[in-house]
């Protein structure tokens, strides 16, 4: 690992600010230190300040980039963004300091005799594109894949689509958005219609309650929380943490409520029943607004190859759903969520209560879950009963994880099953995709193929031949990548790795791709409030990197389609965002004109008439609705929203006598994701240098393992050593261990279960079961 | 070597005077909030008994309030 600060007083000084600062941040939302922020840059410093997106999580915090000689310099927070205010954590401070590490992909490499050549891209590409061709006309279409991001920009997602589905005519694309926001979508289309947050970051402005469902936002989105707890000390708002361990947001919050891993649907359900029973439904709201479905259940987890299923939703009345709750009563969920009955009774007031704004906010706690589709449905049947929804201050909000997952993976649809607008098993959507993008409509399948585990398993099998993967790096982020990593390895797959930095997936490539990194290319992103937000080009990458849109615009040519791809290697961002807002025209889904995201720290859409629709479905707020009445569910044929009747179900996976601990992953502040940029920014990485398992005390104590001592822990899938940490920096309940992910050298992913929500295809990162022994 | 970082919170209307005080003190790196009266004061001592009689200096500065301990490192002296 690549340290750029020699010494070592110097660093630690400078590492006892930051946690000052990281500190001082969750204590005093909305806190400034700008000499701090400025303090780097060299005396006399003539630098040129230009406005971004940050590169890492979904929140979509403003960044002002200083560069100076074609380098960048400086990060501080955009003052004129509606989403930060100035404000940044650690990792956007300090962001850029990736690009300068010493083992940077500059230049495309080729295995040739199992050695890495360093070759000319324009060969590289050539190598990629005869490969790919020569798969198709052996294999069939349905050979080749490529596997994208919530972190490409909105024209690497858009072009990535044209060339796999319009271009070649098959479906096998997808993106590491499936691991983290598939159940969210999910959820928004089978109780909406549409997807994305009704809502945006302005609720926060206005709630009275914030409750948080299995989310350390304080750890994971540090700026949005920051804001919340302005509010609890301006205002006396308050915050309720609702999660199976206790972290940095628990203790930051009013309260903290534990719950047993996978019971959040029962206790969710619990909440409905209390609603009701206490006669807190709004009924007019539900009677104008609401419909009432059940599903299909006992839908399995996808652990078994070729796993398929498809929901048979059909109508219920109220008088059924009211009798299907019953099972829900607080004192029965009590008996084996661990939440006591008044504690259910608590958390059911604040949202019953007709005079208190309430906002839900969720990420992987509840979309990482095999019943992930249904939980986001059951919130939102809290908020649907109550009517506390699409309005200031109440809504439930799904957060994101990644700085695109809305704006490329779900706007732009890089799933299989999607397109720029709708899905591909719709015929009108097929048709206005061939219309856009000038290909026979006949080209687009109509049948999704592999979502992404499915899309690793038939790399497995065989069934894929070739693989592209772009800004990701799965050999670390899939479930159970003890079996997908040697399937990566097979001769049978060839493999295409585009990236900025070597990782593991890297290693396994055929072909290695020099990617630009963030400010090295212009680009947009779309954040969780569904504000779209560009930057221009800043500096130049080394050697040879290129913009992954690029890439794959240059193969597409190679391969004859260029005609399909008309655009110019210095305006191809424009022109493609240009060609991809005709999919949204309309009240609806609106996208800003590039001149104004050029301008604005963001927009959020629909943009009508030059406005930001801030609350969607709220006739006073959302120029779409079009019924007559003060909401409208435009998404749903009968402008009707939908109260799903969706049950309990166990896990795939639970303790017992031989691993008797439950296993829950995630992430820390320090570092972003698979570690690959954060962990080459010295100051992140010595931050947090390795992955740990935390533990209970008491469960530590009888395992007789002490803080700091390597344990090792066991799946049926395999195992992990890490140092165990105990009492730090977060509390697992007894029998729980938790393991961030971060860390390439301590590969939690060997150990995680494969299985994943039957609707949603989201695998579940947050239970399976282990045993730990001392190593 | 200890290094230690804290948050040094002044009296009502005293953050400038806080600020005055600790960037006097040799041993002493002060990060002030822009907008927020609270200031990061980093510390940087030879051993732990310079830290103590640091530690009696800042407790007589009158315009400080509190002062809440965040990080310590403690690192060999040759470094």
């Amino acid at each position: 690992m690549y340290t750029s600060i020699t010494d070592r007083r110097k660093f630690i000084k400078k590492m006892a600010i930051l946690s000052a600062m990281t500190a001082a941040a969750t204590m005093f939302p909305g806190i400034l230190f700008a000499d701090e922020q400025e303090e780097g840059i060299p005396n006399g410093a003539n630098l040129d300040w230009k406005k971004a997106p940050c590169r890492f999580c979904g929140v979509g915090c403003g960044i002002l980039v200083g560069t100076e000689n074609g380098k960048a310099i400086a990060v501080k927070g955009d003052p004129n963004s509606a989403v930060n205010k100035g404000l940044l954590c650690v990792k956007g401070y300090h962001q850029t300091m990736c690009i300068q590490s010493k083992d940077r992909l500059t230049h495309a490499l080729v295995k040739k005799n199992g050695q890495y050549v360093k070759t000319p891209l324009s060969e590289a590409l050539d190598i990629v594109a005869n490969k790919m061709k020569e798969t198709i006309q052996k294999h069939g279409k349905d050979a080749v894949a490529m596997y994208t991001s919530g972190q490409s920009t909105i024209p690497e997602g858009y072009v990535a689509s044209k060339f796999m589905k319009g271009a070649i005519g098959t479906n096998n694309l997808d993106c590491n958005a499936r691991l983290c926001m598939a159940s969210a979508v999910a959820g928004f289309l089978t109780s909406f219609g549409a997807d994305e947050p009704m809502g945006c970051y302005e609720d926060i402005d206005h709630a009275d309650y914030f409750i948080t469902w299995g989310n350390n936002m304080a750890e994971m989105h540090p700026v949005l929380f920051s804001r919340m707890l302005e509010q609890k000390s301006r205002r006396g708002a308050k915050i309720i943490d609702f999660a199976t361990r206790t972290t940095r947001s628990s203790t930051a919050s009013d309260r903290s409520i534990l719950f047993e891993p996978q019971t959040d649907l029962a206790i969710a359900n619990a909440i409905c029943y209390e609603i009701i029973n206490n006669g807190w439904i709004n009924k007019s709201f539900v009677e104008k607004h609401c419909n009432f479905s059940k599903g299909l259940t006992n839908m399995g987890y996808g652990l078994e190859d070729n796993y398929k299923f498809k929901d048979k939703p059909s109508t219920i009345d109220f008088e059924a759903y009211k009798k299907f709750l019953e099972d829900y009563t607080p004192e029965k969920v009590a008996k084996y969520s661990k939440v006591s009955v008044k504690d259910i009774k608590y958390l059911a007031a604040i949202y019953g209560d007709p005079n208190k704004k309430v906002v839900s906010y969720w990420c992987m706690g509840m979309n990482q879950h095999t019943r992930g589709t249904w939980m986001n449905n059951l919130v939102y049947n809290i908020h649907l009963l109550t009517g506390k929804i699409s309005q200031p201050g109440n809504g439930p909000f799904s957060l994101t994880g990644q700085p695109s997952a809305c704006g490329t993976a779900r706007e732009v649809g890089t799933f299989t099953h999607k397109l720029p607008k709708g899905v591909v098993t719709n015929e009108k959507h097929r048709r206005l995709a061939a219309k856009i993008w000038k290909v026979p409509y006949e080209r687009i399948p109509a049948k999704p193929t592999y979502h992404a585990t499915e899309m690793f398993r038939a790399v497995d099998r065989g069934d894929i031949k070739f693989i592209w993967t772009q800004v990701t790096n799965p050999l670390v982020s899939l479930p159970k990548t003890g079996r997908y990593r040697p399937a990566m390895e097979k001769d049978s797959c060839f493999v295409v790795v585009s990236d900025v930095f070597p990782t593991p997936t890297s290693d396994v490539a055929d072909v290695i791709l020099p990617a630009s990194w963030h400010i090295e290319k212009s680009g947009l992103y779309g954040n969780s409030e569904r504000r779209t937000q560009h930057w221009d080009k800043m500096v130049d990458g080394p050697g040879e990197t290129t913009p992954d849109a690029w890439m794959t615009i240059e193969v597409a040519k190679r391969m004859g389609y260029g005609d399909l791809f008309p655009y110019s290697e210095e305006n191809h961002v424009e022109e493609i965002y240009n060609e991809y807002r005709q999919f949204h025209e309309g009240a609806k889904h609106g996208m800003a004109p590039l001149e104004v995201l050029k301008k604005e720290s963001g927009v959020i859409w629909p943009y009508v008439n030059g406005k930001s629709t801030q609350w969607r479905f709220n006739a006073k707020y959302d120029p779409a609705c079009s019924n007559g009445e003060n909401f409208h569910f435009y998404g749903k044929p009968d402008g009707k929203a939908v109260i799903w009747q969706r049950p309990y179900e166990p896990a795939p996976e639970v303790p017992d006598a031989t691993y008797p601990f439950w296993l829950n992953t995630g992430r820390v502040i320090e570092h972003w994701h698979t570690g690959s940029m954060t962990r080459r920014i010295p100051v992140l990485h010595k931050a947090m240098p390795s992955a740990y398992a935390e533990f209970h005390p008491e469960d530590a104590k009888a395992l007789g393992i002490r803080n700091g001592e390597r344990i090792k822990v066991t799946s049926r899938r395999g195992s992990c050593i890490l140092p165990a940490s105990i009492n730090e920096r977060g509390l697992p309940t007894k029998g729980q261990v938790f393991v961030p992910f971060f860390d390439e050298n301590m590969m939690i992913n060997d150990v995680t279960l494969d299985a994943f929500c039957p609707i949603s295809k989201e695998p579940d990162y947050k239970k399976c079961a282990v045993k730990v022994e001392k190593v | 070597m200890p290094i230690k970082s804290y948050l040094a919170h002044p009296h009502s209307g005293k953050k400038n005077e806080l600020i005055e005080a600790l960037s006097s003190i040799e041993q002493c790196e002060v990060v002030a909030a822009q907008n927020k009266d609270v200031i990061i004061l980093v510390t940087e001592t030879e051993d732990t008994n310079q830290e103590t009689i640091l530690k009696e200096k800042l407790d007589t500065i009158g315009s400080l309030k509190l002062l809440a301990m965040v990080s310590g490192f403690n690192t060999p002296q040759n470094n």
